[in-house]
């Protein structure tokens, strides 16, 4: 029932509401409030998050967890995070205990990985359970499954300080994520630079631009998606609307660009799921 | 002996400012037409023998798919379309303020002009990095759409 409902992104406002109403939501503490936590740490040493960026209207979305659509992600993680997977038949719970365990872990990432001697990012980290502790098979990335795990595990931190490091071995990783930011590209020619540092606070068209530092929104709903989308999918749009070829989601380039766009937010609070238009 | 000779290079240099002649740099890049840029920051000559059509110019600049100026320019003429940005400066009153040519420059090729503009060059199929399949080797606008768009900006006067 529940899933028929909310695999109907487009409506998935109405649906909400009436699942509200029905009381088969449940939500985590703090009831109908919003991210008490976030309050007034939206802009920190002069960095601002997209979110006073947007409208109030949409802003108003997002302060209220009953009419966040993203609530219904963080759900759906949670009932992911309990069933049992895999030829190991366990389940992120039997391991982890309750996903407010992890609480402090989302903020960190991405983050140099010693095995694989690059970065890791959180999608990626979740999926390392599931093929090496659940020996399951990795979601897909802009899976329901990946989406929601991934807004569960940003959610129980929200609140925190982004917090990623960039020194060490992360330094050559970061250095390439910050060469990509200030890179031309496409037909159009503009690198994220052009759009996010030299004009903030100004209409391109329609759209009034960000800072564009991700901080600590991502996973998001987006109201043009009708669902909430990665991080990652964000990247392939700013690169396609330029006219220049897109990374794929989960490539080691856009990993690297994390790191840099999420250093950029350090300091700024984790709001997943954040609402944007 | 090789002193005397730069210092003569040097006076022949000057000497050729002195005589006006204009620093002209010629361009061609691939499957384009060739053109002049002049003293760095004009091309006077046409692209097209054609002469430019206002009409066609003005949709073009509304058109988000080919000019789209209004993502980034204000134009009180087109202000019965919605939306425009303010990213770079007004149009208004643009042909008062710069010649068809300067006008041809910002539109062909603006990072002569200002290497570290947002402003894309219009007018280039060379010295870009991961271009969309589907766009490699053409530029945004053709010739002919570049006069049409001249065509139109030499309209634009703010109304006395
Ligand atoms: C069989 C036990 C087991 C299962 C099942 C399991 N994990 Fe883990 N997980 C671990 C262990 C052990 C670590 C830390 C050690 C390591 O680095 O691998 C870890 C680490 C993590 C981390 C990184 C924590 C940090 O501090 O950086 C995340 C996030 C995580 N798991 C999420 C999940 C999710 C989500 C699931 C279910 C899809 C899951 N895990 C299933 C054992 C498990
Ligand atoms: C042509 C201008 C333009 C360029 C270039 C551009 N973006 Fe964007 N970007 C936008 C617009 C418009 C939005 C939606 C409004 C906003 O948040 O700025 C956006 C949103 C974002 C957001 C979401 C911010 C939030 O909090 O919701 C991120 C992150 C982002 N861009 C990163 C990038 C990166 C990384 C690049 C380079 C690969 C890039 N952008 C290039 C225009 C651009
Ligand atoms: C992505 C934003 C953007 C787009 C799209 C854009 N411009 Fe510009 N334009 C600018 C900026 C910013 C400037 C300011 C000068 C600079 O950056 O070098 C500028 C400057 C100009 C100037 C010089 C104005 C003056 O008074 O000196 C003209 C003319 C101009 N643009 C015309 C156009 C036309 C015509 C189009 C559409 C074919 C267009 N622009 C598209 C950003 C843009």
């Amino acid at each position: 029932m529940f899933r028929k409902r909310y695999r109907m992104g487009g409506i998935a406002l109405s649906a909400l509401g009436t699942l509200v109403m029905a009381g088969v939501f449940t939500l985590g503490a703090g009831g109908a409030s919003a991210c008490e936590e976030c309050k007034g740490k939206y802009e920190v040493d002069g960095k601002k998050s997209g979110y006073l960026y947007s409208t109030p209207a949409t802003q108003a979305i997002q302060d209220d967890d009953f009419t966040n659509p993203g609530f219904l992600w963080v759900e759906r993680g949670r009932q992911l995070w309990a069933k049992k997977e895999g030829e190991a038949n366990k389940s992120c719970k039997d391991c982890h205990g309750e996903p407010e365990k992890l609480r402090g872990v989302f903020p960190t990432y991405p983050k140099f990985d010693p095995k694989t001697k690059k970065l890791i990012n959180i999608e990626q980290r979740i999926n390392r359970c599931r093929t090496e502790q659940m020996k399951a098979k990795a979601w897909k990335w802009e899976s329901d499954e990946l989406l929601s795990m991934t807004t569960l595990v940003g959610y129980v931190s929200r609140g925190m300080p982004v917090n990623v490091k960039v020194d060490g071995p992360a330094k050559p990783f970061f250095e390439k994520g910050k060469a990509f930011y200030f890179q031309r590209r496409g037909q159009l020619d503009m690198a994220c630079k052009h759009c996010h540092i030299d004009f903030p606070g100004q209409y391109i068209r329609a759209d009034l631009l960000s800072e564009g530092r991700a901080g600590g929104a991502f996973p998001l709903y987006r109201l043009k998606w009708q669902k909430l989308g990665s991080l990652h999918r964000r990247f392939r749009g700013c690169n396609k609307q330029v006219r220049a070829k897109p990374y794929k989601a989960g490539s080691d380039e856009y990993v690297n660009l994390e790191l840099y766009v999420k250093w950029r937010s350090n300091g700024l609070p984790v709001e997943v799921p954040a609402v944007r238009r | 002996m090789r002193t005397a000779g730069l210092v003569a290079g040097g006076v022949a240099l000057a000497l050729l400012a002195q005589g006006a002649a204009a620093e002209v740099t010629k361009v061609q890049e691939k499957g384009l037409k060739p053109y002049e840029i002049v003293d760095g920051h004009t091309i006077p000559k046409p692209l097209t023998d054609k002469p430019g059509d206002p009409k066609r110019g003005a949709k073009l600049v509304v058109t988000r798919k080919k000019g789209n100026c209004l993502a980034c320019h204000k134009i009180q003429q087109l202000n019965d379309f919605p939306f425009h940005g303010n990213i770079g400066p007004e149009l208004t009153d643009v042909a008062s303020n710069l010649t068809e040519g300067e006008m041809r420059l910002r539109l062909v090729n603006p990072k002569v002009v200002n290497p570290d503009t947002i402003m894309p060059a219009f007018y280039r199929t060379e010295g870009l990095h991961r271009v969309m399949k589907k766009f490699q080797g053409k530029p945004v606008l053709t010739d002919q759409e570049i006069e049409d768009i001249i065509a139109f900006l030499k309209t634009l006067k703010a109304s006395q």
